[in-house]
C-alpha cells in the first residue's frame, strides 16, 4: 500500500525544482518498497519449522530384540527409519558389489563426510557391520519401500519400482540416491540413539 | 499533519481506551472514562505499588542475572506447588531470557524425570528430561493439586504475569497509554508476595487460609511462600523477601512474554521507519498538491 | 463503474487483453482517473485505512491459522505456541489482536465522519446501508475471533453473548442450543466459531467491493456536501487522493505500532490469559471495548428480551438514518443546531461505552437508561425535527467557491470531469 502511482506524478509539472522533487519522489517510493519488503518477511519466516519442532529430541531404539534378518521400522522426526539386523549373506552380497555398479557412488551417511564412497563399510554401522540404519523414504518421491523385496535383496519401492540392495543403495529405477542414513550412535550394545 | 495527529489522538483517547474496563467518561474528546473493576480489584484492597522494572518502557530489557536468580527461586520454592507447563527447558538457554548456556540448561533438564512411552512392551516409563521437554508439573492433574493444597489450585506460571492486574482508574489508565505502562501483573505479584501482614482488627481469617493485604478478599490459601535467606544466592544479592519476590516476578514476566525484548527492539526500528516514511509522504503530498492549491 | 474510462492501451498485447477483459481500464477509471472532490479532509482517509486494516486482518489471520488448533484442550496452548515458538509468531498474533481494535477505531471514525457530513443522504443511501452491513459483519467476526484463544474471557464472552438469543420467546432456548451444538459452550461451539470467523472476513471483503462500487457510482461526498459541478471541483484520484491516503495510512500505522509493540495487551483483558474454565466465571465480565456502548444499552433495560431488542435496535436504527434525517442540507458544517446535537450524541456514545464497563448497579443503571433514551431520541426525534425547524447557514455554490472564497478563479488544469451520475 502506500506508494501507488508514484510515476504518474513525475510527468505532471516541470520546473526548476525538478531534481529536488524527483529525489523526494524516489526516496518516498524506495522507502515504501523497502517497508513492504520488510513486512513480507515475518509472513514468510513463520513458515519455517518452529522452535519446538527444531528442538525435537532424538529417538532411542532398543535393538536387543531384533532377530537376525529382521527389519524393524521406528519413527524419527515423523519419518520411518529402518533398522536391519543383517545376515552374513546380506553383508557379503553388499561387500561384493563393485562401486562402479552403483547408480549413486556416495555413501549418503550423515555420520560421515559428504563425499564418502558408498562402500558397505560406509553404509553399515561403525564397527557393528550387521546393523544397517537408513531413513525409510525412497529418494525418488518419498514413498516407503518394502523390505526383503526386489532383485537385490534389499527394498523395493511400490510407487515407481526403485530397488535397493542390502546396504540400502539404489540399484535400479528412477531413485537418484541411496537411502539416507540418519545421524545415530550406539548408546550401548543393545541401544542406539537416532538424531 | 498536526491537524491529523491531533484528531487521531482525540479519537485514540476516546475510543481506544474504553478498554478492559478501566475507564472514564469523556468530556469534549479529551477526557475519558474509567471502568470496571478488573479481575483482582478487591473491595478495599490497596493498589499495588508501581515498582521499577528493568523490562518496562520502550527500551526495557530483562536483567539476565535477575532472571537467573528468579529461576532459582522458582525452581527451589515455587515449583514444588506451581506448574509452568509451557516453559521448555530449551527456553532457559534462549536469548532474551535467563540465557543459560545450553550445557547448563541440559544439566537442569537432566535433574527432572518426565514420562515417556509407551515402550515396546507397551509401558509408560520415566526418563531424564531433555531440552525439548516442558517443565514437569508437580501434580499429575488439577484435582491432585487441589487435594494437596487445601482445595486451592496453585495457578500455572506460564502466562500468570499477564493474567493478573488491578484497576488503575481514571485518568491513570489514559496516561498509561503514553507512558507505555504494562506492568500491573508484575506489580501485583510483587505486592502479593510482600503482602502477608497481620489481619486488621475484626477480620477473621478462615480456617486453612492466610491474610494477605493485596489478595482479593484477603484470605489466600497459599501460606507465605518464601522467607529471608531461604534461597542461597551465589552473587551476593541480598537474600530478602523483597529481593526474592522481585527476582521471581521478573522471571515470571519472562515466562509469560519470552519475546518481550525482541518485540521492543523491533518496535523501535519500525517506529523510526514509519516516522521517516510519514515525513517523506508528507512532503511528497505537499508537492503533489501544490498545483491544486495554487489555483 | 462510473467516471470516464479514458484508458486506451498502446501495447498490442495489452490491447488484445483489454478488448477481452477491460481489467486495467477498470482499475484506471476506479483508482487513477476517478474524480475526487478537491476539498476532502483527512477524515476521508479512513476509508483507505479500513481497506488496509481488512487486508491486514485477513493476511495475519490466514497465517495464524497455520499454527492454531481449534480444540478446547489445545486452543489456548496453541495460541501460546504461536507466541513462543513460531518464528515472528508473537508479532503476527499481536498484529491480529490489536488490529481488530484498530479496525474498530477506524470504522467508528469513518461512521462518525459519515454522520457528521451527511454522507448517508441521497443518493448515497445504498452506500450507507452497505456500510452498516459491513459493521454488523465486523462485530460478528470480532466476537467469534475473541472466542478462539479459549481464555476465560473468550469462554464467558461466548456464553453471555450466545445466551442473548435465549431471550426470544419459544424458540430462544433451541436457538441457543443450536448455536452451541450442545448444552453449553464447548468444543462444537469453538469449532463452528472458528469456521465462521474464517468465512466472515471474506464476506466483509465482498460487501466492501459493493460498498466501493456504490461509492464510485454516486461519487464521494465532501465536507461541503455540495456535489462537484465543474472539473475544477475535483482532482484525479491518483496522485492526489492516493498520496493523501498513503500519508493518512502511515500516520495510522504509527498509532497502531505504538499499541502493537509497546502495549500489546492494553486493549485486551488480563483474564484472557487464564485458560477457559467452565466452572468459574471471572469476577467482572466485560466485552471488548468496541461493544461497550451496546452492552450498556443491554443492561439499561430491565427486561431480558427488551434489553436484547434494544441492543439490536441500536444498530438497526442506523440503517434508517437516510430517511430519518429530513434536512435538505447535506453537510453538518452548515447546520448549526445539528452540529451541536451531533457532538452531544458522540458524547452519549462514549458515555454509554463508559457505563458498559461499569458494574450494573445504582446510578450507573439510571445513567445508562437516560443515555440509551437519548441515543434513540437522536435518531427518532431530533434528526427528523431538526430538518423541519433548523435554519441552515448559506451553502456555497460550489466546492471551489468553498475552498477559494467567492473569487473562483480560472478553471484548474489539474481537474478531471465529474461523474455524470451525480444526483
Amino acid at each position: 500500500m502506500g506508494v501507488r502511482g508514484k510515476e504518474t506524478l513525475v510527468a505532471s509539472t516541470g520546473t526548476a525544482e525538478t531534481t529536488r522533487r524527483d529525489f523526494l519522489y524516489i526516496a518516498t517510493g524506495a522507502m515504501g518498497a523497502v517497508g513492504a519488503a520488510a513486512l513480507v518477511w515475518p509472513f514468510i519466516s513463520q513458515l519455517q519449522p518452529d522452535a519446538s519442532v527444531l528442538a525435537l529430541s532424538s529417538t532411542e531404539v532398543d535393538i536387543g530384540q531384533i532377530q537376525e534378518g529382521q527389519i524393524v521400522t521406528v519413527k524419527w522426526r515423523g519419518k520411518p527409519v529402518f533398522v536391519w539386523n543383517r545376515t552374513p549373506k546380506d553383508i557379503e552380497e553388499a561387500r561384493a558389489t563393485q562401486l562402479s555398479a552403483l547408480l549413486d557412488p556416495v555413501a549418503r551417511n550423515a555420520n560421515l563426510p559428504a563425499d564418502a564412497p558408498a562402500t558397505d563399510e560406509n553404509r553399515a554401522a561403525k564397527d557393528q557391520e550387521k546393523w544397517l540404519v537408513v531413513i525409510g523414504i525412497c529418494t525418488h518421491l518419498g514413498c516407503v519401500p518394502i523390505g526383503h523385496m526386489g532383485e537385490y535383496d534389499g527394498w523395493f519401492c511400490p510407487c515407481h519400482g526403485s530397488e535397493y540392495d542390502s546396504a540400502g543403495r539404489v540399484r535400479r529405477g528412477p531413485a537418484p540416491e541411496n537411502l539416507a542414513i540418519p545421524p545415530y550412535h550406539f548408546v550401548s550394545d543393545t541401544k542406539i540413539s537416532i538424531g | 499533519m498536526n491537524k491529523l495527529m491531533s484528531s487521531l489522538s482525540i479519537f485514540s483517547s476516546s475510543r481506544a481506551s474504553l478498554r478492559r474496563g478501566l475507564i472514564g467518561a469523556a468530556v469534549t474528546g479529551a477526557v475519558l472514562a474509567g471502568g470496571m473493576a478488573p479481575a483482582l480489584a478487591a473491595e478495599g484492597a490497596p493498589k499495588p505499588h508501581r515498582e521499577s522494572w528493568s523490562f518496562a518502557g520502550p527500551f526495557g530489557k530483562f536483567d539476565q542475572a535477575q532472571l537467573q536468580r528468579g529461576f532459582q527461586v522458582f525452581k527451589e520454592v515455587c515449583a514444588s506447588c506451581h506448574s509452568a507447563h509451557l516453559l521448555a527447558f530449551r527456553n532457559l538457554a534462549q536469548p532474551g531470557g535467563p540465557h543459560f548456556s545450553e550445557e547448563q540448561a541440559k544439566v537442569v533438564a537432566e535433574g527432572y524425570q518426565v514420562q515417556d512411552g509407551p515402550n515396546d512392551a507397551g509401558d509408560m516409563f520415566d526418563r531424564p528430561a531433555r531440552l525439548s521437554d516442558r517443565w514437569p508439573s508437580p501434580f499429575p492433574n488439577e484435582q491432585a493439586a487441589r487435594a494437596s493444597n487445601g482445595g486451592a489450585y496453585p495457578p500455572d506460571f506460564s502466562t500468570l504475569a499477564k493474567a493478573r492486574t488491578y484497576e488503575v482508574g481514571f485518568p491513570g489508565f489514559l496516561i498509561d497509554i503514553f507512558t507505555q505502562y504494562q506492568e500491573q501483573g508484575p506489580d501485583y505479584i510483587h505486592a502479593l508476595l510482600n503482602g502477608y501482614v497481620d489481619p486488621p482488627e475484626g477480620f477473621t481469617v478462615p480456617e486453612g487460609a492466610f491474610y494477605n493485604a493485596f489478595f482479593p478478599g484477603h484470605a489466600i490459601k497459599m501460606p507465605q511462600p518464601i522467607s529471608a535467606d531461604q534461597v542461597t544466592y551465589t552473587d551476593g544479592t541480598p537474600q530478602t523477601v523483597d529481593q526474592y519476590s522481585r527476582d521471581v516476578t521478573a522471571f515470571m514476566m519472562w515466562v509469560a512474554e519470552p519475546h518481550l525484548e525482541a518485540r521492543k527492539r523491533l518496535g523501535f526500528q519500525v517506529m523510526i521507519f514509519l516516522i521517516v516514511f510519514a515525513g517523506l509522504l508528507y512532503f511528497t503530498k505537499k508537492k503533489v498538491w501544490k498545483a491544486v492549491h495554487d489555483h | 463503474m462510473s467516471g470516464h474510462a479514458t484508458f486506451e492501451p498502446k501495447n498490442p498485447a495489452l490491447k488484445w487483453f483489454e478488448s477481452r477483459l477491460p481489467l486495467v481500464g477498470l482499475i484506471h477509471s476506479s483508482f487513477i482517473a476517478y474524480p475526487t472532490p478537491r476539498n476532502l479532509n483527512y477524515w476521508w482517509t479512513f476509508g483507505g485505512i479500513l481497506s488496509l486494516m481488512l487486508a491486514c486482518q485477513i493476511l495475519s489471520g490466514v497465517v495464524l491459522v497455520m499454527h492454531y488448533t481449534p480444540h478446547v484442550t489445545l486452543a489456548f496452548d496453541s495460541v501460546e505456541h504461536i507466541m513462543r515458538d513460531v518464528s515472528y509468531g508473537w508479532l503476527l498474533r499481536y498484529i491480529h489482536a490489536n488490529g481488530a481494535s484498530m479496525f474498530f477505531i477506524a470504522v467508528y471514525i469513518h461512521m462518525f465522519r459519515g454522520l457528521y457530513y451527511g454522507s448517508y443522504k441521497a443518493p448515497r443511501e445504498v452506500l450507507w446501508i452497505l456500510g452498516c452491513i459491513i459493521y454488523l459483519l465486523m462485530m460478528a467476526t470480532a466476537f467469534m475471533g475473541y472466542v478462539l484463544p479459549w481464555g476465560q474471557m473468550s469462554f464467558w464472552g461466548a456464553t453471555v453473548i450466545t445466551n442473548l438469543f435465549s431471550a426470544f420467546p419459544v424458540v430462544g432456548p433451541t436457538i441457543v442450543e443450536w448455536l452451541w451444538g450442545g448444552f453449553a459452550v464447548d468444543n462444537p461451539t469453538l469449532n463452528r466459531f472458528f469456521s465462521l470467523h474464517y468465512l466472515l472476513p471474506f464476506m466483509i471483503a465482498g460487501v466492501v467491493v459493493l460498498h466501493i462500487w456504490a461509492l464510485h457510482v454516486v461519487g464521494q461526498n465532501n465536507p461541503t456536501g455540495v456535489d462537484p459541478k465543474t472539473p475544477k471541483d475535483t482532482v484525479a484520484f491518483t496522485p492526489y487522493a492516493t498520496i493523501k491516503d498513503a500519508f493518512g495510512m502511515v500516520c495510522f500505522l504509527i498509532f497502531f505500532a505504538w499499541f502493537l509493540f509497546y502495549i500489546p495487551n492494553y486493549l485486551g483483558h488480563a483474564d484472557n490469559y487464564i485458560p477457559a474454565n467452565p466452572l468459574v466465571t471471572p469476577a467482572h465480565i466485560v466485552p471488548e471495548w468496541y461493544y461497550l456502548p451496546f452492552y450498556a444499552m443491554l443492561r439499561a433495560v430491565p427486561s431480558k428480551l427488551g434489553g436484547v431488542l434494544t441492543m439490536f435496535s441500536a444498530i438497526i436504527v442506523l440503517f434508517f438514518v437516510p430517511w430519518l434525517d429530513t434536512s435538505k442540507v447535506r453537510s453538518g458544517v452548515y447546520r448549526p443546531l445539528f452540529k451541536q446535537f451531533f457532538w452531544i450524541w458522540v458524547l452519549v456514545c462514549i458515555g454509554l461505552g463508559w457505563l458498559g464497563s461499569k458494574p450494573a448497579e445504582g446510578g450507573y443503571i439510571i445513567a445508562g437508561r437516560i443515555l440509551t433514551i437519548w441515543y434513540f431520541a437522536h435518531f427518532l426525534i431530533i434528526l427528523p425535527l431538526l430538518g423541519l425547524f433548523e435554519k441552515p447557514k448559506a451553502v456555497p455554490a460550489s466546492i471551489t467557491e468553498a475552498v477559494l472564497g467567492k473569487k473562483g478563479g480560472a478553471p484548474a488544469s489539474v481537474g478531471v470531469s465529474a461523474p455524470q451520475t451525480k444526483g
